[in-house]
């Protein structure tokens, strides 16, 4: 039987190990899974590297890693926003390193990940400073810029619904992320707004649950 | 008047101005700030899409008081809607969209744009700051229309049009047209080209505050 469900936000995060790479979904406040990031911050597991597109904003979610001095590395393409206090604290104190990588890129990198892809050429960031000591070619006449792909060992994953086999959806924007962030972690673990009791119905799953290993539920909306 | 005294646009009429050059049927992506003002000016009747990066394309006005969604935000991180004809997808099918060539135009802010259409806005020379990129590299190489929207020069008076970039590029090469709160500009082989001047300038006064020349 297959059974992905796990009782509690505390267990689900349990698999977070000293010095893991974790992967974070979400864009601004929409599909950040603050349940489990709480968690985490809570267990005091340290050295981690954050791959999200922000980090973090006020006092919650990454900003409560980061707070807590549990992050080493941030991989992320807007590390400062509004309310971006706990990054910049820690970045300018020079106790966490940044890996910047445009948003696009970013994904794709994941997507490669998560596929089985040893990396892409884009003209993304070509004849920029994001470029130096980066591969280079020349492709029917533009530039591109050879890409590798982003591994972790731990994904965050908000949904608005999911299933024991691990199916999930996403409700409006909160999808972002979430669902290439699922296929590239060795073990995914989700929050979703409602665990159902029935099977979802299979032209509604955007992610299928052979890319998730734990389920949780965690109703807050932000 | 003096040929170079300088009558600017407000930032509303900037965007307006900009707005009638967006066409019906277009997909648009506008960036964070002054670009977003430009929606509300596209002349009634066009039905025009756009598209924010956190993945909806379609994107409706700010929602009636008590029906916010806290979950359908703008790239900017502002409350929206959608509207009829509008979807949602994730990052990878929303950067395909941007880096495969299937949106027409993006609106963009900058910090300087060069002669030779490069572009600089998302870094400047000032390290004491994390730098953040977002998606305007994404959208700079994969847009066929980059429309740049800024004021003509900085507020000390220093010009933003340039021969060449002082900042880190976001781009090279990639900017089609720039509109300021003095001209409109084409980017082209031989350099800037006027295609208007906002109301009561003459080109040898705005000429006079660009650190590039002016083609007429």
């Amino acid at each position: 039987m297959i059974d992905k469900r796990v009782a509690s936000l505390k267990e689900a995060v349990s698999a977070v190990g000293e010095g893991a790479v974790v992967m974070i979904g979400g864009f601004g406040s929409a599909g950040i899974p603050f349940g489990l990031i709480d968690a985490l911050a809570e267990s005091g597991v340290g050295g981690l590297t954050i791959i999200s597109n922000n980090a973090g904003a006020g006092e919650e979610g990454i900003s409560a890693l980061l707070r807590g001095g549990q992050v080493a590395r941030v991989v992320c393409s807007y590390p400062r926003t509004p309310g971006s206090i706990w990054f910049e604290r820690r970045y300018e104190a020079g106790e966490v390193e940044l890996e910047i990588v445009p948003q696009g890129t970013l994904a794709e990198r994941i997507r490669a990940a998560g596929s089985g892809i040893g990396g892409f050429f884009t003209r993304t960031g070509y004849g920029t400073k994001l470029a130096e000591d980066k591969e280079t070619r020349i492709i029917d006449g533009h530039g591109y810029v050879f890409e590798k792909p982003l591994h972790a060992d731990i994904a965050l994953i908000r949904a608005e619904a999911a299933d024991r086999w691990g199916n999930l959806r996403y409700h409006a924007t909160a999808r972002n992320f979430n669902p290439v962030m699922a296929t590239a972690a060795r073990h995914t673990i989700v929050e979703a707004r409602v665990v159902l009791d029935e099977p979802m119905a299979p032209e509604e799953v955007v992610t299928p649950g052979i890319f998730v290993d734990a389920v949780t539920s965690y109703e807050v909306r932000p | 008047m003096s040929t170079l005294s300088l009558n600017r646009l407000s930032d509303d009429d900037l965007a307006r101005r900009l707005a009638q050059d967006i066409p019906d049927g277009a997909y648009v992506n506008l960036g964070i700030g002054m670009p977003n003002k430009v929606a509300r000016f596209v002349p009634e009747g066009r039905e025009v899409m756009y598209q924010t990066e956190n993945g909806l394309l379609g994107v409706g006005p700010s929602p009636a008081d008590g029906e916010a969604d806290p979950e359908l935000i703008d790239a900017s991180k502002k409350l929206v809607t959608t509207i009829p004809g509008s979807s949602f997808f994730d990052h990878t099918m929303s950067f395909s969209m941007m880096r495969g060539g299937h949106l027409d135009i993006a609106v963009l802010g900058a910090y300087q744009v060069a002669e030779n259409g490069d572009l600089a806005n998302w870094a400047t020379l000032d390290e004491s700051h994390p730098p953040a990129v977002g998606g305007a590299m994404d959208l700079v190489v994969g847009v066929p229309k980059i429309y740049v929207i800024m004021r003509h020069v900085n507020r000390d008076g220093s010009p933003k049009l340039l021969t060449r970039c002082t900042y880190p590029l976001t781009g090279p090469g990639v900017v089609s047209r720039v509109y300021t709160d003095l001209a409109v500009l084409d980017v082209t082989d031989e350099g800037f080209r006027l295609v208007d001047l906002a109301p009561g300038n003459t080109l040898e006064g705005v000429q006079a505050v660009t650190g590039a020349r002016i083609l007429s």
